[in-house]
């Protein structure tokens, strides 16, 4: 993962709450074996209508997304995060997250950040109001900066380590592997394995 | 998490590997996949020169992708999907259960059919609806792409301990109330994002009276609250189930296990973070009139007018969902015509629901115009309602006859919504576009959905004549 300190960037104001990954990417463009190329799959039911916030610039350029409670809701699919990302985003602020999605930001350098819901509504009115306007996420500080507030923001402490040092989480796993095999060991005997596998079959 | 012993806390410690670096490393007890989640994850092990750690704990499953009314796939997308688990799992060593298996079916319908899904289990897969497996007292976490890819060369996950929450149902509902009643009941209650990082225990007599399949469908709804996770404490209900499942611990294994079993419970002086207390003595038959789950009223009711929410928030969300689902406010539910009517999916499409909707539609047709879906939840499913004869029900009553797979919950594969129709649903999720590009979905319960069928409008089997 390419490490990550702070973003400054234009926002895209999104005024909705629970934004679920469907709609920020649709079942139809999950099929692919990629893990990029999925900036065309972004809103693609929303971006239907000519008005929608991404379909006019200086928005559809923006790197910071801010939309409101719940965003990233529902299917676990990380698609959701490398559609974000490979639009341009680098970042995400909302009042809360979808678990998994939150989860998934974290695995692929997309910030998303929590904050209150005045600090939210703030960033609303100032990104509709001044388009042009820059706003900064910086991880390192924990904190939110632009002209209307400074906000801190809480992060797992592990998973912003991972961020700031762009590690390969693996790895860092890999590394604790006699824990691993000492759990192994004592793993009670009546828990179930799979059956071997058959032999490859060719899609009929 | 408090000090005292909740049953998800239980089940943490006996799997913590290791607490190092401020999260704990969680062993994986039972890891499932499945084609639409996998192949990135594949990718990136290949890429680092990785190996699946442990094949013999991983079980792959094609569902979301393949067509239901063939066994032969012609989607060249799908085709290249499903060729790319095939040849991971054969390069990896991996059980996979192929379209056309008799085994093959929904992975969280087939994994327990199996008795892979134990009490007192980790469990993960990449998909949200991982949460099912909650119901054999198991933690149960759905992941993304990258974790997947994590617990195949580790076996392992890092996670920060989850909130503990206690949903306990007071009273008991009339037995037409189904654990899909109760968790639209619910989720109307909290709204989508009402057990935010939460592990949910579902307790009370109305908890304990379900079987293992409406506990099934109550686990498997918890992400919808927002929810890490949904448990019930395994019983005798959970132990019978086992024991006719074919890979269950056998001999001294059995009774070890069950002996464990036993004590997966929370302490009763367990102190959760949150206890949400519902009565559901007088709960009723609910269904879904927005965009998502949450936005559930009782079949009884009417379309809300979102003047009435308080809530800024969800006034606009109530607006923009009702603009979406072509619904004008009080409206009752009752009077929603239906075009589509969709039996199938992890939440619903298990013998018991199946059973429940051919009793409704034995003797009846599905009103003109409707076009009505049952898709088995698993081959063996499939096979199961053949020798109880349903699918002469369904067949008769003028119901479409499938083999199994996620088919029109999710909108990924063939069987889609065309247009703006409106579709009674046992699936999850009515989300907009979630089962066509323009779907208008109605979840609702199986019997519910056998009754719409015939009436053309959302109704109760007690509706029809």
């Amino acid at each position: 993962m390419q490490a990550i300190e702070a973003h400054t960037g234009r926002m895209a104001p999104l005024r909705r709450n629970d934004v679920d990954t469907d709609q920020i990417i649709p079942s139809d463009f999950c099929r692919r074996l990629t893990k990029t190329g999925f900036e065309d799959g972004l809103f693609a039911g929303w971006r239907a209508d000519p008005d929608f916030v991404l379909n006019r610039e200086p928005y559809a350029s923006a790197t910071v997304l801010v939309a409101q409670r719940n965003f990233g809701s529902g299917s676990s699919r990380e698609t959701a995060v490398w559609a974000l990302r490979d639009w341009g985003f680098a970042a995400v602020i909302a009042e809360s997250f979808g678990d998994i999605f939150q989860r998934n930001a974290g695995k692929n350098a997309l910030l998303a950040v929590a904050l209150g819901a005045d600090a939210v509504g703030a960033l609303l009115d100032h990104a509709t109001e001044r388009p042009d306007a820059e706003i900064t996420v910086d991880l390192l500080d924990r904190q939110v900066r632009s002209e209307v507030g400074v906000w801190d923001f809480a992060i797992e402490d592990r998973a912003r380590w991972l961020m700031l040092n762009g590690l390969d989480e693996i790895a860092v796993t890999l590394g604790r592997d006699a824990a691993i095999r000492a759990h192994e060991a004592a793993r009670p005997p009546w828990l179930p394995r799979t059956a071997a596998p058959t032999r490859a079959v060719p899609v009929p | 998490m408090s000090d005292s012993g909740t049953l998800v806390e239980k089940i943490w410690q006996q799997h913590v590997v290791d607490d190092g670096d401020g999260q704990d490393l969680l062993y994986i007890d039972l890891h499932l996949i499945h084609e639409a989640s996998s192949s990135q994850a594949f990718d990136g092990l290949r890429l680092a020169g990785r190996q699946v750690r442990r094949s013999d704990l991983t079980l792959a499953v094609e569902d979301h992708n393949v067509p239901t009314d063939t066994l032969a796939v012609t989607d060249p997308i799908s085709r290249e999907q499903l060729g790319a688990l095939r040849a991971s799992c054969a390069r990896e060593g991996i059980e996979l259960l192929r379209h056309g298996d008799a085994r093959q079916g929904i992975v969280h319908v087939v994994a327990p059919e199996l008795g892979l899904v134990q009490p007192g289990m980790t469990i993960t897969c990449g998909d949200s609806h991982t949460s099912t497996h909650g119901a054999f007292g198991a933690l149960a976490l759905g992941v993304g792409t990258t974790d997947v890819e994590h617990v195949l060369a580790t076996q392992t996950l890092a996670l920060p301990r989850p909130r503990t929450m206690a949903v306990d149902f007071t009273g008991v509902p009339g037995a037409e109330v189904t654990a899909k009643d109760l968790m639209l009941r619910m989720l109307a209650e909290v709204g989508a994002n009402g057990a935010h990082g939460y592990v949910i225990e579902y307790r009370g007599e109305a908890v304990r009276r379900l079987s293992m399949e409406g506990r099934m469908t109550m686990c498997n709804l918890s992400i919808e609250a927002g929810a890490r996770a949904g448990m019930v404490a395994p019983d005798d209900t959970t132990f019978a189930y086992l024991e006719a499942t074919p890979r269950r611990p056998t001999g001294s294994h059995w009774d070890d296990a069950l002996a464990y079993w036993r004590t997966l419970r929370s302490d009763d002086d367990a102190r959760f973070d949150r206890v949400l207390t519902l009565d559901v003595g007088a709960a009723s038959r609910y269904v879904t009139w927005g965009t998502n789950p949450g936005q559930a009223v009782s079949l009884d009711g009417a379309v809300p007018d979102p003047s009435e929410f308080a809530d800024p928030g969800q006034r606009a969300a109530a607006q923009r969902a009702l603009h979406y689902m072509g619904l004008q406010p009080g409206t009752l539910m009752r009077d929603v015509a239906i075009d589509v009517v969709f039996i199938g999916s992890c939440t619903n499409s298990r013998i018991e629901d199946l059973r429940v909707a051919a009793d409704v539609l034995r003797g009846r047709r599905v009103a003109d115009g409707v076009e009505m879906l049952v898709v088995p939840g698993s081959m063996e499913i499939r096979a199961q309602a053949e020798r109880e004869g349903l699918h002469q029900v369904f067949l008769e009553a003028g119901a479409s006859w499938r083999f199994s797979g996620c088919s029109m919950c999710l909108g990924m594969n063939a069987d889609r919504i065309k247009g703006a129709s409106r579709c009674a649903s046992t699936s999850n999720r009515n989300y907009e576009g979630r089962q066509g590009p323009r779907a208008r979905t109605h979840l609702v319960s199986p019997a519910v959905a056998a009754a719409t069928a015939v009436a053309g409008t959302l109704a109760a089997p007690g509706d029809l004549n």
